[in-house]
């Protein structure tokens, strides 16, 4: 009985509560739906299961540092190494790989490398006290740098690796027309693993409730006991991995790589993340929001172009939405705190 | 007698040593040594008679320079309050860009270098706003606009890079990045005059003081009658403003803006120079002394990396591990492990005198 009461009481308080800090998620959502719909409209090709497919399929490396960037970005840091690591990583794969070393061990290699950038990221802002920002960037200068200095051409993967496999089409559905086929491929089933794995990480176990405390209040993470040294460890390691994970599966679908890969992929991985609701300064957010946030980004190519936008024009777009949903957020958190 | 004089040069060593602009200074003729030692004539300077001033390694290193004192004093500033600008790179692209558009449309090249310098006060005024007024993070608002800004400078050209070279009349903006006065580079000359007179305005009056109140608490700031909006908004648009020169003199010293080029990975170069300056950048104490010589000392890097032969493109990855040294060097870590030692080197002490 007491109890029963209890949570009636409770229920509608954290409704709301819930229901303000999710306007910008629900924002994104009803973006989403509209751009889909206008795309729908006016060319007609948006609802097409082939168009859902390559949407998918091309942008299943951005879907993954979305969920990489999530981590860091909860703790109110960031971690703008994402996108160089992916070039070095690529860089050196696809070199081994055309070496003659066996696909499984570059795999191995290429997540190795992006941890070790990840555990330098953590080393220094815990360690030695560096901003997030600053250690981020100064490692993606270093992994930039290494990569152009390993190879500055354009590489392609030899013929019969393994990597085909991750860009192996599955059809799911298969009808006569292709643009009317539902396909898939190892690469967007990585990212749908990831994804599931971020959400398990940040709801399901104590690390992610970590992660989120760290967001709220750092010292008072702090005084309660959690474990916050390893756990930034753990984010900024995660995130540097993953980004290897996104190399693997971008260079096995593109099948070639240079050492300019993933320039600005930090910031459209920000952009995903901060679309989705994830509030900049840290603390509330979810992964899904981020996934959403990384289709909205990934749609606005498609959208741009058929609009008959001109390419300069796309990062003015981008930089403005990413403004509007910052606006918003701001505008959600100025109005919970006069109430 | 003796004791006393040497007790006295000792504190001097010690304030010396404890001078961050020392170890500046120090580094930056390290670095001149080393480019010595690999290309003997590099302290040569010759007198030029065709462009009227003086020639030689050092002096085109500080023609080079005088874009990052530019865009590091207004960082600085901005860095000072606790904040940063990621836009002074696109704001100097769209700055070029704007100025070499409309020299290549006929514009007297005075207006085109107001239209330059108004473009980039603009943007840092929209910057300014969206962090004074709307309360946004300064990392996220200028993000976006080292994004936006970028796509700007391409719009204004229609994504061409825009050569004025061949244009008439172009001199004065020609003479502003590649001219001298006196024998010594123009833009050289001219960028310290601004920074000597950004550094007047914030140490003769309470400007300087201001904006480090500002820093260290902007809710305490306010409560002591400052006004912090007005403060933020202000620094913005004078690191826009002075990003705005910056481009001016990287794209007229070839006439050409490269609307992907031009001012790129340049907010890093900023960031960096202000931290070799000592800068603090949590905010709330700032050199602006500090950062010029980090200017310098950035453009230094850059002479060196060339004189010595290393791959251009390795640069990011050799400024980024002069960044990690010294954010490290000035982590309370390693601080206190001088401190620790010298503890124990006391308690030490202090045993043998008590075993005695």
């Amino acid at each position: 009985m007491t109890t029963a009461t209890a949570n009636k009481v409770k229920a509608p308080k954290k409704g709301f509560k819930i229901d303000r800090q999710m306007i910008p998620t629900l924002a994104a959502v009803v973006i989403f739906i509209l751009m889909i719909i206008m795309g729908q409209a006016m060319f007609g090709t948006y609802l097409r299961l082939g168009f859902v497919s390559s949407l998918f399929i091309d942008h299943a490396y951005l879907i993954i540092l979305a969920v990489a960037m999530t981590l860091p970005i909860l703790t109110g840091g960031i971690d703008l190494s994402v996108g160089a690591i992916v070039a070095i990583t690529a860089v050196v794969g696809l070199k081994l790989a055309n070496a003659g070393v066996p696909s499984v061990l570059v795999m191995i290699i290429m997540l190795l490398i992006g941890a070790v950038f990840g555990l330098l990221a953590g080393t220094l802002i815990e360690e030695f006290n560096m901003q997030p920002f600053i250690a981020t960037l100064s490692t993606m200068f270093l992994a930039r740098g290494l990569a152009s200095i390993i190879s500055t051409d354009s590489l392609t993967f030899p013929d019969g690796n393994n990597f085909n496999i991750i860009s192996a089409e599955i059809k799911i559905i298969d009808r006569p027309k292709i643009s009317h086929d539902l396909t898939i491929n190892v690469g967007v089933i990585i990212a749908l693993l990831v994804v599931v794995f971020g959400y398990i990480l940040l709801h399901h176990t104590r690390t992610g409730r970590t992660i989120y405390a760290i967001g709220g209040s750092r010292s008072s993470a702090e005084l309660m006991g959690l474990p916050v040294k390893r756990t930034q460890y753990i984010i900024y390691l995660t995130s540097a991995t993953l980004a290897a994970l996104a190399s693997i599966v971008y260079t096995a679908n593109i099948g070639s790589a240079k050492n300019t890969v993933g320039v600005g992929w930090e910031l459209d991985a920000v952009a995903s993340v901060v679309i989705g609701g994830t509030i900049i300064t840290g603390g509330f957010g979810y992964v899904l929001g981020s996934v959403l946030g990384a289709l909205v980004r990934s749609i606005l190519d498609p959208l741009t172009t058929d609009l008959g936008v001109p390419a300069e024009w796309t990062t003015i777009v981008i930089g403005l939405m990413i403004l509007v949903f910052v606006v918003l957020q701001r505008a959600v958190m100025a109005v919970g705190e006069k109430k | 007698m003796a004791e006393k004089a040497k007790e006295e040069g000792n504190a001097l060593v010690k304030k010396l040593l404890s001078n961050n602009l020392t170890w500046s200074v120090l580094a930056f003729i390290l670095l001149v040594i080393v480019c010595t030692i690999f290309q003997h004539d590099f302290l040569a300077l010759s007198w030029n008679d065709n462009t009227g001033g003086l020639a030689g390694p050092l002096i085109t290193m500080l023609q080079e320079s005088a874009r990052y004192l530019m865009i590091a004093t207004g960082m600085t500033l901005v860095i000072s309050t606790a904040g940063i600008d990621l836009s002074v790179g696109s704001v100097m692209a769209v700055a070029g860009a704007a100025a070499m558009q409309t020299l290549s449309h006929g514009t007297n090249v005075w207006v085109s270098i107001l239209i330059a310098l108004a473009v980039g006060l603009a943007i840092g005024c929209i910057n300014g706003a969206l962090v004074s007024l709307l309360g946004l993070q300064p990392f996220i608002t200028t993000l976006i606009m080292m994004l936006a800004g970028r796509g700007m400078a391409k719009v204004i050209t229609s994504g061409q890079n825009t050569d004025a070279s061949a244009v008439a009349g172009n001199e004065p903006l020609k003479w502003l990045a590649n001219g001298f006065i006196l024998g010594i580079p123009a833009n050289f000359v001219i960028a310290l005059v601004i920074v000597i007179l950004v550094g007047l305005l914030c140490r003769k009056t309470a400007m300087g003081m201001m904006i480090e109140a500002v820093g260290i608490n902007q809710e305490a700031s306010r409560m002591t009658g400052i006004k912090p909006r007005k403060i933020l908004f202000l620094v913005y648009a004078i690191s826009g403003f002075l990003a705005a020169i910056a481009g001016l003199f990287a794209t007229a010293s070839v006439m050409r803006v490269d609307v992907v080029k031009t001012g790129q990975d340049l907010e890093m170069y900023a960031i960096l120079a202000v931290v070799i300056g000592g800068t603090s950048l949590l905010g709330g104490k700032f050199s602006l002394a500090g950062s010029a010589v980090g200017a310098v000392i950035i453009a230094m890097i850059r002479k060196t990396i060339i004189t010595l032969g290393i791959n251009a493109e390795a640069t990011p990855a050799f400024f980024a591990i002069v960044v990690i040294v010294i954010c490290v060097m000035q982590a309370p870590k390693i601080h206190n492990l001088g401190a620790e030692m010298k503890r124990k080197r006391a308690l030490k002490a202090q045993a043998k005198a008590v075993a005695a």
